[in-house]
């Protein structure tokens, strides 16, 4: 329909070069826009992974200065960290499938499949929480040693990128639901996809080096 | 001509987002990050090998899980060059194993460390 337009528009304004090429500039301009932001968000998610490896390398500098407290080990219950691992790679998938909705131009599937995603990721939320009151309430807290501050400032950090995400995809569902899949909600459910599969990433680390390692 | 060129133009642009991922690799990349997560998990509680052989097994599973999040979800592989995304995470990666390994290297030899 709108092709129809602009090329109703075309014969219209036949011999008017420059207008053309006004006009495509135009839209190819905004096009070149929405993949801009992409790529600055991209370049928001690289800043990230440093925060994270400097994260990273703390805990592992700190992992044996417990300071007498309580050791990792005694007190991860691993069952809880499989369940929410899963959880997390689950919503990984699953949010890969609302992109693939959108490109669909199903507009019920894309909402749909994002409503289960940030279920997925709130679960994580709660059996993240549960984890902590528990360490808590065994006497581990984010000043009982360097181990535990490192423990709880890495873990934590990705808990909050979780409940961020969980904020963000919220208000999106809203907007997809009133305004459709247009360029600009595209990109942005394109973007938060990124952000997702990215968490999912750390969390591996998170999992291998901070729970794996730390029971061995 | 102005007008055919534009119409080629709109029509690469609509193969591109087609390519964004299909369905197949969404389920195979799925399965493959299972696979991968669920092997280190046997190797630890099963404590199948030495400590050291262990900790190089689930570093390179979760490489490779790393990999396949990359390749299989957030379609690295279909950007068209140049390849920004790409040298941007390069560059990324460079300066974060930089400072890990750094980090590591300087508080093993420092005595506050042990």
């Amino acid at each position: 329909m709108a092709e129809a337009i602009k090329q109703k528009g075309h014969l219209a304004h036949a011999g008017h070069g420059s207008h053309d090429s006004g006009d495509h500039g135009h839209g190819h301009d905004h096009h070149d826009q929405e993949e801009m932001k992409t790529f600055g968000f991209w370049l928001f998610l690289i800043t990230d992974v440093i925060l994270f490896g400097v994260l990273f390398a703390t805990y592992v500098v700190l992992r044996n200065n417990t300071a007498g407290g309580p050791l990792g080990s005694e007190l991860i219950e691993m069952p809880g960290i499989i369940a929410s691992t899963f959880i997390l790679l689950t919503s990984s998938f699953t949010s890969g499938i609302a992109l693939l909705e959108m490109n669909k131009g199903n507009k019920k599937g894309l909402i749909t499949w994002l409503i289960i995603t940030a279920l997925l990721g709130a679960s994580f939320i709660y059996l993240e929480v549960n984890e902590f009151i528990h360490l808590v309430h065994e006497g581990a807290n984010i000043g009982t040693s360097a181990y535990w501050s490192a423990f709880f400032t890495l873990v934590g950090t990705h808990g909050l990128h979780v409940s961020l995400g969980l904020v963000w995809m919220t208000v999106l569902i809203v907007q997809i639901r009133r305004r459709g899949i247009t360029p600009v909600t595209k990109r942005k459910v394109n973007i938060v996809s990124l952000y997702w599969h990215f968490l999912d990433v750390v969390w591996i680390f998170v999992f291998t080096i901070v729970y794996l390692m730390g029971v061995m | 001509m102005a007008n055919h060129n534009a119409h080629t133009e709109h029509g690469d642009h609509g193969g591109h987002e087609g390519g964004h991922g299909s369905m197949k690799s969404y389920v195979i990349g799925f399965l493959l990050s299972i696979v991968l997560t669920i092997i280190p998990l046997v190797a630890v509680m099963n404590d199948m090998f030495s400590k050291q052989v262990t900790t190089v097994i689930i570093l390179i599973m979760a490489i490779l899980q790393f990999a396949v999040q990359l390749l299989f979800f957030m379609h690295i592989r279909d950007e068209k060059k140049p390849r920004y995304n790409l040298i941007s995470l390069i560059f990324g990666l460079v300066i974060m194993l930089t400072i890990v390994a750094g980090s590591i290297w300087i508080m093993t030899y420092n005595a506050v460390a042990t």
